[in-house]
């Protein structure tokens, strides 16, 4: 460097202050001058695409603002309007409740459903959010036998039967697992059934403690049906899946082998297949006597279907992660249920979140499928009995824009949560 | 620095390996080993990629199975009885040539996870443990970061922390500075040779012939599944008997 300081010297004196940048590369007017106009056909494309929007908000705006709410039928509503462009949005003022609650569910009894849903927010809420307190989990442990009992009323000493059975067979479960697992596995069992027995037989006796007004499972319907059924399943599927995913990578052939044949037979069989299995030949199978609740049939079919998909995406998540992370896991002595639940899982399941989030959101909407075998949820309702009445036929729109507003509400959130956690979750590249 | 090489190795064998034969397939990647290590020995093991020699320290805790012969390590015989493959894996200690840390881990769980859920340790005296083999691998100001904010000489020697905090009795090290840039390779080997020099039992796969020199008391020269020529440092550099091993040599050394 010396030898060339004597020309190239330079010394700064003073510092110069931050400036703004030129009007034209700032703010709005930049924005939409790459964005907008950066050639002669984006610009043109821009200027069709406003046209479009203009014409689209010009056309839907009036129907929306010349909405009428209070009629009691479609005749009265075009009595109104007179020609003019306008909904007839007194279907759901009318209606709300079947659409929401089915239309035999009893009208004085609508909190149940709604203080479910709020319980299960609370429930869900420390799954979701690692930040709450742990001790919110108990509520999480507690909701399934709550809401069962909220939804479809009765004694509650069938969930609190229920809750001691399970309770009972993990305690027996977590002394005999050292005997080994499957041994734990069937005492447990074994344990929790006769418990639930010597429950059904005291039930009748203590049959006056907090009783709902009973509610069949055929009367439950709209979208409440749809969240039961989308809840239920979900839950279900992903602990069902992971163990099918973990099946399918087994040593083990009889375990890979039946993880295989199940996952490939029931994504080779289409969903609305699986449901009339349920709702007309499961009954063949059984033997007369039993009547198993048609819900139930539903919720173990769709929890089937969903859980071969989530055991696929999971499978991929597997697969991505390098060897050597088994191999540290192996080398460090961690046995394979520390392995995977430490190590390996929280990996695969983070990288698995897109494609699960894709299997529950499809599986939400999927949902709508049991209006086929005649179970009334909101798409049910919606063919059914509303578009059948003589008051409503003929209004599409504004149902048919009520459901789709509803699920993309619910997918959405779902789909907005999962960006996040995918946030929180990254520690690699940060 | 000491040199290492002079120092007592006792008469205790810590890993004795017996006619042991592997093979991939059709393939025979390890013939007829016959080897044993004792208590407080250093070796390194060389040789041409595809020798054998990483799938030979991979036998020895069992991230490898051998079809033929008999491995004991620690006194334990090494079949595929799950309990014995746990019991030996946690008094072994391993370091892989990609690190192999959790990335989804703090570097002080990355050091914590094992001792807390193999060993059965309290967390507060894991971590306590944890921070003592980090500052003694010189990085406890990273404890609260993740692996993929540090750099690969940090993270191998987190890798090698991470080992020590289940107190093993024996270190295998796999190519620990293959993966590494020249200047990360030295901080690595010196945390080697700490602890060679506290005495430790290590076999150690590696390319570096300095780190051989300085604290190796026995090199072995694999090629072909097979073990070539073993001897003392020293004898082994300046004096190689076989062919093969002065053309390795050769190669190796040339620049």
């Amino acid at each position: 460097m010396s030898d060339m300081h004597s020309h190239l010297a330079f010394v700064r004196t003073e510092m110069l202050a931050q400036q703004e940048p030129p009007i034209k590369e700032k703010g709005i007017v930049k924005w939409a001058r790459s964005n907008l106009f950066s050639n002669w056909v984006n610009s043109v494309l821009t200027i069709v695409a406003l046209y479009v929007i203009v014409r689209l908000i010009f056309s839907a705006g009036p129907w929306f603002l010349n909405g009428i709410w209070d009629t009691s039928s479609l005749a009265q509503c075009r009595e109104i309007l007179d020609g003019a462009r306008g909904a007839c949005f007194s279907v759901l003022s009318e209606r709300w409740q079947q659409l929401l609650f089915g239309i035999a569910y009893p009208s004085d009894q609508y909190w149940r459903p709604t203080l479910a849903f709020v319980l299960m927010l609370v429930a869900a809420a420390p799954v979701l959010f690692v930040a709450l307190p742990r001790a919110m989990l108990i509520i999480t442990g507690l909701f399934p036998f709550v809401a069962y009992w909220l939804l479809w009323g009765g004694t509650i000493m069938t969930s609190v039967f229920v809750l001691i059975g399970v309770v009972v067979g993990y305690l027996v479960f977590t002394k005999a697992e050292r005997f080994g697992f499957v041994l734990g596995l069937v005492a447990g069992l074994i344990a929790a059934v006769v418990v639930w027995k010597i429950g059904g037989a005291i039930t009748p006796a203590v049959d006056g403690i907090m009783v709902l007004e009973p509610v069949a499972s055929r009367d439950m319907g709209g979208f409440m049906l749809n969240m039961m059924l989308g809840v239920v399943c979900i839950s279900l599927s992903l602990p069902i899946g992971i163990m099918l995913a973990l099946g399918r990578q087994s040593h083990m052939p009889i375990i890979k082998g039946i993880s295989v044949v199940f996952i490939e037979f029931i994504r080779g069989v289409p969903l609305i297949t699986l449901l009339f299995v349920a709702s007309v030949v499961l009954a063949y199978f059984f033997p007369p006597e039993t009547n198993m609740d048609l819900i139930l049939r539903v919720i173990i079919m769709i929890t089937m279907f969903s859980s071969a998909y989530i055991a696929e995406v999971i499978r991929g998540g597997l697969a991505a992660l390098p060897k050597g992370q088994y191999e540290a896991a192996d080398s460090l002595g961690l046995d394979y249920a520390q392995a995977m639940r430490l190590i390996i899982l929280p990996q695969a399941l983070k990288i698995s979140i897109p494609g699960i989030v894709n299997v529950a959101v499809g599986l939400f909407k999927d949902t709508t499928l049991v209006s086929v075998i005649s179970m009334f949820d909101l798409v049910g309702m919606i063919r059914g009995p509303i578009l059948a009445s003589t008051e409503w036929n003929g209004v599409y729109w504004e149902l048919y824009g009520f459901a789709a507003l509803l699920f993309f509400v619910t997918c959405y959130s779902i789909s907005q949560y999962s960006q996040w956690l995918e946030r929180q979750l990254r520690t690699d590249h940060r | 620095m000491v040199d290492t090489t002079q120092m007592k190795v006792s008469d205790e064998i810590a890993i004795s390996i017996e006619k042991m034969n592997k093979w991939y397939g059709q393939f025979h990647v390890l013939r007829d080993i016959d080897l044993s290590v004792y208590r407080g020995e250093r070796i390194v093991i060389a040789g041409p990629s595809g020798s054998g020699k990483s799938t030979l320290i991979r036998c020895i805790n069992a991230l490898e199975e051998h079809q033929a012969g008999k491995i004991v390590v620690d006194g334990v015989h090494l079949t595929s009885d799950l309990k014995n493959i746990d019991a030996i894996r946690s008094e072994v200690g391993m370091c892989f040539q990609h690190f192999n840390l959790f990335p989804h881990l703090t570097i002080l769980e990355n050091c914590t996870l094992a001792p807390i859920w193999v060993r059965k340790i309290p967390k507060k005296q894991a971590e306590e443990t944890a921070m003592h083999f980090l500052e003694k691998v010189k990085i406890p100001d990273q404890a609260n970061k993740y692996p993929g904010q540090l750099s690969g000489g940090q993270q191998q020697r987190v890798a090698i922390a991470r080992s020590l905090c289940m107190k093993p009795r024996i270190m295998l090290f796999d190519e620990p500075t293959s993966a590494l840039d020249p200047e990360m390779i030295k901080e690595v080997l010196d945390t080697m040779v700490e602890l060679a020099e506290e005495g430790m039992t290590m076999l150690c796969v590696t390319h570096e012939m300095g780190f051989a020199r300085q604290v190796a008391n026995r090199v072995i020269f694999m090629d072909q599944g097979q073990i070539v020529e073993q001897n003392e440092p020293e004898e082994f550099f300046n004096n190689p008997k076989s062919e093969r091993t002065k053309l390795f040599l050769s190669q190796i050394l040339g620049h």
